[in-house]
């Protein structure tokens, strides 16, 4: 049985709120549970492997598909689909009319939330002068390159100003420069009060851009919080190398501690630098290069989601 | 309301532009004319070796008086059954050798020679068909008539000319019923197979995917139906003279000789462009559902055969209900609302009353509704996999 939100179990102060959201296609349960709450404002990264359940997450969250079960609020809207004039969505798969020309389809996609034919297409007209593409405005999409077409899709996508931006797997097939201009672009529409969710199965992204990350696997959330949380859940990383290979420092070595090619790494022992550097020393260690490190997003995500889920994400490398 | 409305307008215009801007939309334009076109060349060829191979005739060998009678005679019988009905007779003055003449004339080409009559009309004989032969029958005929000729000859009939007397006045408008239906079917089996294949281009593109993000799929169905519509009102527009030449060529005279329908003809034709409206929105709807469902062109092909035969079984229940519009087949057509246009149509043509009409249109407008909110609703269920799973007999609460 669907149960729709209540207004009462909604806290304004996110943008997007879901509370136990489960999908089932057929026998398989493909999002399990999921709770999450984007603050307004926020950049907020979905991150996970690919087949998490990550994008039916967002179909829910958009009103593309509805929940077996669960609650969830768009904008303070309990019916996604009535906030729709004040989101934008560019889905995984990107698609536009092959034969419309480029300002038609940003106009035709500012139409569907809301925004006037004619005001669209003056919008388009700027937008794709501002991005290089004004001579390409009147030229069908089928002409345009893959790399454009995606950029027509994503003004698209902001051409009506909305309040919430949805961006599924937004850097798949972009090369290196388009996706330093997406994260400029992403920034951007965040400084000026945009919420953005966007979801990846690259760390790195997640990693530069995002205040907020849910950590999703297997259907469920492992996290949800800022990403220093993420990072605080693990103890900082130790890198050290000797001159001396063998002495009574080597007490201090933790068990787990691992060798990678003349360094040893572990985790900082519970006292901290100070007792650590001090025994080194009494040891005899001789101290060639000692570095402590704050652990990095993939390895709180391995420390979370398990090293399966971490080996789908790190088999798929940015593009 | 207003913003389900201003989506479908969306989609409507888009959908609309891209159908009548594009250059296969020429060629839509053009293809029923191809037929026309056809059927005129045809015609053509036709009346062509019709003239040119001329119609058998009987020679007749005989005194000049008896040919005379027996012409008048036919004459007379061709007026009752049309001139190409009756076998023409060509006049022959006897020879000695009757039978070599007679054998001659037999064998003549031009006029070809079906069968010879001699003898004149006490002693006639045939020589030719068997008397199983129609021209044997015909010609038994004029004799009869040519020999009765001089007693009383044809009796004079005092003629006072009524229209529309209450026998003829039902077959004619039967009559206009059928050229009404029929030609709501044609116009809706030539428009609305397209419907079939309008989710096709969304679903390969994945542009749906931002379409369901942004509108309700209803309002993406209603908009997708009407914006087809409306390219098939314009392409109406064009075959519409079209079609009165069609009727032209079907009906000697011209349109303007058409049976008058027992509506009189502006309601008549009020309610033809309203009933094909209907008709078009109605299997539209029920095409745009099942088109929904297919993934590929492919699919959408082989789907549109049975669309089709479906199509021309509906025609083949509503054409019943003419003739007899209060029928027990006649209610059951018009109550079911695909054959409902069609019959309605029918019976406007056949009795007068209007509030019938009304009652069809809010009846068959309250089925589009329907259609078009279970196929957006199965759209979202099977193809946008939406919604939790529940038994299919719970499926239209959802």
């Amino acid at each position: 049985m669907l149960r729709q939100a209540q207004n009462s179990t909604i806290d304004q102060r996110f943008a997007v709120e879901a509370v136990d959201l489960v999908k089932d296609f057929g026998e398989t349960r493909a999002v399990d549970g999921v709770t999450l709450r984007v603050p307004t404002g926020a950049i907020y990264g979905l991150l996970g492997p690919n087949g998490a359940g990550k994008t039916t997450t967002l179909r829910m969250l958009l009103g593309i598909i509805d929940p077996s079960s669960g609650q969830r609020n768009v904008l303070g809207r309990e019916r996604p689909l009535e906030a729709a004039p004040d989101i934008g969505y560019l889905p995984e798969e990107r698609g536009l009319y092959p034969a419309m020309h480029a300002r038609d389809a940003i106009a035709f996609m500012g139409a569907l939330r809301g925004l006037p034919i004619a005001e669209g297409r003056r919008r388009a007209d700027a937008l794709l002068t501002e991005h290089n593409l004004g001579e390409w405005a009147k030229k069908p999409i089928r002409t345009l390159s893959k790399g454009m077409a995606q950029t027509v899709q994503l003004l698209g996508t902001t051409v009506h100003k909305p309040r919430l931006l949805v961006l599924d797997e937004p850097f798949s097939g972009l090369d290196a420069i388009n996706q330093a201009r997406l994260e400029e672009m992403i920034r951007r529409e965040a400084r000026s009060g945009v919420t953005i969710i966007f979801s990846t199965h690259v760390i790195a992204h997640a990693e530069r851009l995002c205040e907020q990350i849910a950590i999703v696997a297997k259907g469920k959330v492992a996290f949800d919080g800022r990403v220093d949380e993420a990072r605080a859940r693990l103890r900082p990383i130790v890198r050290l190398r000797t001159r001396a290979s063998d002495g009574g420092w080597r007490d201090v070595i933790p068990a787990k501690a691992r060798r990678e090619g003349d360094e040893w790494v572990f985790e900082l022992p519970e006292g901290g630098p100070e007792p650590l550097l001090k025994a080194l020393i009494d040891g005899g260690a001789g101290i060639e290069t000692l570095a402590i490190e704050r652990p990095g997003l993939h390895e709180a995500f391995v420390s979370i989601a398990g090293n399966a889920a971490a080996e789908a994400m790190g088999r798929e490398k940015p593009e | 309301m207003m913003r389900f409305l201003r989506s479908s307008f969306v989609i409507a215009r888009r959908d609309f532009s891209a159908t009548v801007l594009s250059k296969a939309f020429i060629f839509f334009l053009l293809g029923p004319l191809f037929p026309l076109l056809l059927g005129g060349v045809f015609g053509t060829i036709g009346a062509k070796v019709a003239s040119e191979a001329e119609q058998p005739v009987v020679a007749v060998i005989g005194s000049h008086a008896d040919f005379q009678r027996l012409k008048n005679a036919r004459d007379e019988m061709a007026q009752a059954m049309g001139e190409g009905a009756v076998v023409p007779l060509v006049g022959y003055a006897p020879e000695p050798d009757l039978a070599g003449q007679q054998r001659r004339l037999l064998g003549t080409v031009k006029p070809p020679v079906r069968a010879v009559l001699s003898g004149g009309l006490d002693h006639p004989r045939i020589f030719g068909p068997s008397e199983d032969d129609p021209t044997f029958g015909q010609i038994r005929l004029l004799l009869s008539s040519a020999r009765q000729e001089g007693n009383s000859g044809s009796p004079d009939i005092g003629v006072t000319t009524v229209h529309g007397g209450s026998g003829s006045l039902a077959k004619d408008r039967a009559e206009t019923a059928l050229y009404g239906q029929m030609l709501l079917f044609f116009l809706t089996i030539l428009l609305s197979g397209m419907v079939l294949s309008q989710l096709i281009e969304e679903k390969s593109n994945k542009i749906i995917e931002v379409i369901a993000a942004a509108i309700p799929i209803d309002a993406m169905f209603v908009g997708k139906l009407f914006a087809m519509l409306a390219a098939s009102v314009l392409g109406i527009v064009v075959w519409i003279s079209s079609g009165a030449l069609l009727i032209q060529f079907m009906k000697t005279g011209g349109v303007q000789t058409l049976p008058p329908p027992a509506v009189g003809w502006p309601m008549f034709l009020t309610l033809a462009v309203v009933y094909f409206g209907m008709n078009y929105l109605l299997l539209g709807a029920a095409f745009l559902t099942i088109g929904a469902q297919a993934s590929t062109a492919r699919e959408v092909q082989t789907l549109s055969m049975p669309v089709t035969f479906a199509q021309v079984l509906i025609f083949g229940f509503a054409a019943k209900s003419i003739g007899s519009p209060d029928s027990t087949q006649a209610l059951g057509g018009a109550v079911f609302p695909l054959s409902s246009p069609m019959v309605m149509l029918a019976r406007a043509a056949e009795l007068p009353e209007i509030w019938p009409h009304v009652a069809a249109i809010l009846w068959q407008a309250a089925w589009v509704a329907l259609i078009l909110r279970l196929g957006a609703k199965l759209f979202r269920k099977t193809v946008l996999k939406s919604g939790p799973r529940m038994p299919w007999w719970r499926f239209g609460r959802a």
